[in-house]
C-alpha cells in the first residue's frame, strides 16, 4: 500500500463560485508534500474538505486505500489526520500540559490526572525533539513555542498525518530552522506530512513532491527534486514569474516628504523615533530596512496622523503635516497601505465595495450633500476590482470572506487609485503568494514612474534589496546609513541593521 | 440558503417555537391551549377597539426597539433605553403642562423636548465611552436607576405639591385624536404611531444612505479602521449613543403625551426599554424588523389581557411566551443549526 492518503477528483462549491475543481492529492507514507498555489487558490478548503469541515461535492477520499466519508473532525482526528493551524487554537491562559490534553483529558475519577498528562507530554516532547516546558503557560511562551504545542496537541491525538497550514508564516528565521528540523525528525519517526504553502523556498529544502493548485485547479504533481523554483512558480501562477523586479532607472525629482528631527514615542513612553532625519523625493522608492522594533511602526503611524509626535517636523509637498488629523493627512496628498490590513486597512464586515470608498466617501461623486450614492461606489468598486484582480464573487462581497491577498490588492486598489503624492507601503507583501507579491511591486514602481514619492517598510530584505531606488537603514529610532541598493549586500545590510559599523558607513554617505 | 433568508426564517421559527412550548406549559398546567390562543387572538385583532389598542402599544415599542437597534448597528448595546424613556416621558410633560403654544406647535415642541432628553441622558454613557472607554452597558443600567429616581423626585417636588403625579398636560400639547379614537370605537390610538413610523424611516436613511451612517456602520464595526481612515472615532460614539437615546426619548413622548397625559412617580421601571431590546433582537436590528417584531411583542401584551376572562387563563402566560420567544432567538445558533440540517438533506 504505497498511499495513507489520497484525494481523487475532488470538487467543492461555494455560493458563486467553485473552490475546488477535480483535484486530486495522493500522500506517500513518509514523505513531505507540499500543497502550493497563489492565496485564495484553495489550499485551504481542500485541507477543510480532507479535515471534515467541508464536505466534497464530487470526488473520493480513500485512508490507506479505504474510501472513506469524513463528515467531522472527530472523524479525521480517528483517522489519525491531524492539523497544525496556522491561527494557532490554544487558550491563552492555559498551560502547555492543559492546551495539549484538551478535550481528551487523562482522568482518575473526576479529577484530571495531570501529573501523568504531563508525563505524557513530555515523553512525546522528547521523542519527537519538540522541547517545550509542559507546565509553562501559553501567553507566556513565544510564537514558535505555541507552535510546538498545536503540533503536540496533534501527535498527543495519535495522529499519523500531519496537516501543516502556512507553518512559516508567523516565524522568525531562527524558528523556521527549528520547525524544519522537527518535520524531518516527524518523518523519520513514521509520520507523512502535507505542508501549506506558497513559499518555494521551503519546498525545495524540506519536501520530496509538490501538488500545485490554481485557482481551485489541480494543476499536477511534481518531484521537487526533479524541479526548480522558477519551474514551480509559473505552475502556481500560470505565467512565467519574475523574481527579480524590472525596472528603470529612478528619476528622482523634487522631495515630497522631508523629515526633520522627529521624535516619537512609543505606547510605553519611550522615545521610539530619535531626532530622525528622511527625505523622500518624487519618483522614488525609497525602502526603510530595520529589524522589527526599531521605530519603523511609530514613524509610519507619526507621518500618517495615527500617533501624535513629541517635537521636529514632517512636511508634505513644503507643507508642515507633523501632527495634523489622519484626515488632514490624507486629503494633503498620502496613501497608506497600513503594516496590518485586517486592523487597519479594512472594515471586514463591509461589503468590499464600501470599503473601496473608506477615505473618499463623503466626496463627490459617491455623496451629495450628505447622501450616499451607491451606484457610483459599487461602480468605482468594480473598476477597480478589475483593474487589481481582486478574485470576489462581486463587489457586495463582505470584506471579511475574501483571501489575504485579494484584501490586500483591495487595499492597494484603494490607495493607488487616489493617486496620492506620498504612498506610505508598510509590509505591502506580508503573507502574500509570489504572484500577487510581483503584482503589488509592479504596482509600487508604477506609482514611482508615474512621479509620485514612494515609502516602503518591509522586514524582507529581498523586497528591499529589489525594489528600493534607495535604502534607508533605521536602527534604534535613528536613520543610521543611506545606501543604494546596487552597492550594497545583504550582508552589509544586515551588519548595519544590528546596528554595527554605522558610525564608518554613516559618514561615507554623508560625503 | 443565503443568509437572508435565513434572517428572516430565523426569527419566525423562534416565534413558533416560543407558541408551541407555551402550548405544553398551558396543556400541562390544565389550561385550554386552543380557547387560550382563540382569546389572545379576540383581544388583539376581534374588535376594532383592541386593533386600536394594539397600536398604541406598538408605537412606544417600534421607538424602545429603534433605540436599541441603532445602537446596535453603530457598535453599541444601549441598556439604556429604560432610562433614557423614563427622561423623555417627563420633559415632554413637563412641556406640555408648563408652556402655552398652539396645537400642533406645543405637541412637537414636547416631542422634540422628550427626544432632546433621552439624547442628552445617553450623551452621559457616550461621553463616558468615548473619551475614557469606560463600558456603555455598566453605565446605562446605572444611568436607568438615576433616571427613576431623579424623575420621581421632580415629579414630586418640581411638577406638583407632594403629589404623585403631575397635572394633565394641556390640550394642546396632547397627541390625542378624536378621529383616530372615533375610528377604533374609542381606543386610546393616538398620532404617536406616525411618529414611530417616521422614526423608522429616519433610521433605515440615515444608517444606510447617509455619509454620516456610513461613518456610524463603519466605527460601530472597526474604531481602528475608521480613524486610520480619517474618521472621528469618538465624535462618532458619542453621535450613536445620542441618536439611540433621541429614539428612547420619543418613545417616552408616547407615553406622556399620547397614551397617559401626564407623568406619575414610578416604583419601579415601564418595561418598554427592556422590551425595545427583545423588539431590536427579534426584529435582527433592521427597521422592518423592528416594526413587525414590536407589533407582534404589542399584540401578544394587548391580547393577553382578554385571556383572562374569555379563557380563565393567566395573562403572565403571555409573558412567558415572550420570554421564550426572546430565548429562542437569543439561541438562534440552534434554529441555524436546525435549519442547516434541513437544507443540507434537500440538496443530496
Amino acid at each position: 500500500m504505497e498511499y495513507v492518503i489520497e484525494m481523487l477528483g475532488i470538487r467543492k462549491e461555494f455560493p458563486g463560485i467553485v473552490a475546488n475543481d477535480n483535484i486530486t492529492l495522493q500522500l506517500k507514507q513518509g514523505e513531505i508534500h507540499a500543497l502550493l498555489g497563489e492565496n485564495g487558490a484553495g489550499k485551504s478548503t481542500l485541507m477543510n474538505v480532507l479535515f471534515g469541515l467541508y464536505q466534497p461535492e464530487q470526488g473520493e477520499i480513500r485512508v490507506r486505500g479505504k474510501a472513506v466519508k469524513i463528515t467531522n473532525p472527530n472523524i479525521a482526528n480517528d483517522l489519525g489526520i491531524g492539523m497544525v493551524h496556522q491561527h494557532f487554537m490554544l487558550v491563552d491562559k492555559f498551560t502547555v500540559t492543559e492546551n495539549i490534553i484538551l478535550g481528551k483529558e487523562t482522568k482518575t475519577g473526576l479529577k484530571i490526572d495531570l501529573k501523568k498528562a504531563e508525563q505524557e507530554v513530555r515523553e512525546i516532547s522528547e521523542r519527537y525533539g519538540l522541547a517545550v516546558d509542559p507546565q509553562a503557560k501559553i501567553a507566556d511562551i513565544s510564537v514558535g513555542m505555541q507552535q510546538r504545542v498545536e503540533i503536540l496537541k496533534t501527535l498527543y491525538r495519535g495522529a499519523e498525518i500531519l496537516i501543516f497550514d502556512e507553518p512559516t508564516a508567523v516565524l522568525t528565521p531562527q524558528e523556521i530552522k527549528e520547525l524544519i528540523q522537527i518535520m524531518k525528525t516527524l518523518i523519520k519517526e513514521g509520520k507523512s506530512i502535507i505542508l501549506i504553502t506558497h513559499k518555494l523556498k521551503e519546498i525545495m529544502e524540506v519536501c520530496d513532491r509538490c501538488t500545485v493548485i490554481r485557482k481551485g485547479v489541480g494543476i499536477g504533481t511534481v518531484n521537487v527534486s526533479e524541479t526548480n523554483p522558477n519551474e514551480l512558480a509559473s505552475l502556481m501562477v500560470g505565467r512565467e514569474v519574475t523574481f527579480k523586479t524590472e525596472k528603470a532607472d529612478a528619476k528622482p525629482a523634487q522631495s515630497v516628504l522631508e523629515i526633520n528631527g522627529l521624535v516619537v514615542k512609543d505606547s510605553r513612553g519611550l522615545t521610539a523615533v530619535n531626532n530622525l532625519n528622511l527625505d523622500v523625493k518624487a519618483g522614488e522608492i525609497l525602502g526603510i530596512a530595520g529589524v522589527d522594533g526599531n521605530g519603523q511602526t511609530e514613524l509610519i503611524e507619526a507621518i500618517s496622523g495615527l500617533r501624535k509626535s513629541e517635537s521636529g517636523s514632517i512636511q508634505l509637498n513644503g507643507k508642515e503635516i507633523r501632527n495634523l488629523s489622519p484626515r488632514k493627512i490624507t486629503e494633503a496628498g498620502t496613501g497608506h497601505i497600513p503594516q496590518d490590513r485586517h486592523k487597519h486597512g479594512l472594515v471586514l464586515d463591509f461589503p468590499i465595495g464600501e470599503n473601496m470608498v473608506l477615505q473618499t466617501y463623503y466626496k463627490s461623486p459617491f455623496s451629495k450633500a450628505g447622501v450616499l450614492n451607491f451606484k457610483q461606489i459599487y461602480q468605482k468598486a468594480k473598476s477597480l476590482i478589475q483593474e487589481f484582480d481582486v478574485r470576489t464573487p462581486s463587489e457586495f462581497t463582505l470584506a471579511r470572506a475574501l483571501s489575504g491577498g485579494n484584501q490586500q490588492k483591495a487595499i492597494i486598489g484603494r490607495e493607488v487609485d487616489r493617486n496620492p503624492d506620498l504612498l506610505i507601503a508598510a509590509q505591502p507583501t506580508r503573507g502574500l503568494d509570489v504572484g500577487a507579491i510581483e503584482f503589488i511591486h509592479k504596482r509600487l514602481i508604477e506609482q514611482r514612474d508615474n512621479g509620485k514619492a514612494v515609502l516602503l517598510l518591509s522586514f524582507e530584505l529581498d523586497e528591499i534589496l529589489n525594489v528600493s531606488d534607495r535604502i534607508a537603514v533605521i536602527y534604534e529610532g535613528e536613520i543610521v546609513a543611506i545606501v543604494n541598493p546596487k552597492e550594497t549586500t545583504e550582508q552589509e545590510l544586515g551588519l548595519l541593521m544590528a546596528g554595527s559599523k554605522q558610525k564608518e558607513v554613516g559618514e561615507q554617505t554623508n560625503v | 440558503m443565503s443568509n437572508r433568508v435565513k434572517n428572516i426564517i430565523v426569527p419566525i421559527m423562534a416565534v413558533i417555537l416560543g407558541m408551541l412550548v407555551g402550548t405544553i406549559i398551558m396543556v400541562v398546567t390544565g389550561y385550554d391551549a386552543v380557547a387560550a390562543f382563540t382569546a389572545l387572538w379576540n383581544g388583539a385583532f376581534g374588535e376594532i377597539y383592541y386593533t386600536g389598542e394594539v397600536i398604541r402599544q406598538v408605537t412606544p415599542l417600534i421607538l424602545a426597539g429603534l433605540s436599541v437597534a441603532f445602537a446596535f448597528r453603530t457598535g453599541l448595546f444601549n441598556i439604556g433605553v429604560e432610562g433614557q424613556l423614563i427622561v423623555g416621558w417627563l420633559a415632554a410633560v413637563w412641556v406640555g403642562v408648563a408652556f402655552d403654544l398652539p396645537p400642533v406647535i406645543h405637541t412637537l415642541v414636547a416631542v422634540i423636548a422628550a427626544g432632546v432628553a433621552g439624547a442628552l441622558w445617553a450623551f452621559i454613557p457616550g461621553l463616558l465611552k468615548a473619551k475614557f472607554r469606560v463600558h456603555e452597558v455598566i453605565v446605562t443600567i446605572m444611568l436607568n436607576y438615576t433616571a427613576l429616581h431623579v424623575t420621581n423626585y421632580i415629579i414630586r417636588t418640581v411638577l406638583s405639591e407632594k403629589s404623585d403625579r403631575t397635572e394633565m398636560i394641556k390640550g394642546t400639547a396632547t397627541l390625542r385624536s378624536s378621529f383616530l379614537e372615533g375610528l377604533t370605537d374609542y381606543s386610546r390610538l393616538h398620532w404617536g404611531i406616525v411618529i414611530a413610523l417616521i422614526g423608522v424611516f429616519i433610521m433605515w436613511f440615515l444608517l444606510e444612505k447617509t455619509t454620516r451612517g456610513y461613518e456610524l456602520r463603519s466605527v460601530g464595526f472597526n474604531q481602528h479602521a475608521s480613524h486610520y481612515a480619517g474618521m472621528n472615532v469618538d465624535k462618532n460614539i458619542i453621535l450613536s449613543m445620542v441618536i439611540s437615546g433621541a429614539f428612547a426619548g420619543l418613545a417616552g413622548a408616547m407615553e406622556g403625551l399620547g397614551t397617559f397625559g401626564y407623568a406619575s412617580i414610578k416604583g419601579g421601571f415601564t418595561g418598554v426599554g427592556f422590551d425595545g431590546i427583545a423588539v431590536a433582537l427579534l426584529g435582527g436590528n433592521g427597521p422592518i424588523g423592528v416594526i413587525l417584531a414590536a407589533l407582534l411583542f404589542g399584540a401578544l401584551k394587548v391580547g393577553a389581557l382578554n385571556m383572562p376572562l374569555e379563557a380563565g387563563v393567566p395573562n403572565e402566560l403571555v409573558d412567558i411566551i415572550i420570554a421564550l420567544i426572546v430565548f429562542f432567538v437569543a439561541a438562534s445558533y440552534m434554529i441555524r443549526l436546525f435549519i442547516d440540517r434541513i437544507s443540507k438533506k434537500g440538496v443530496k
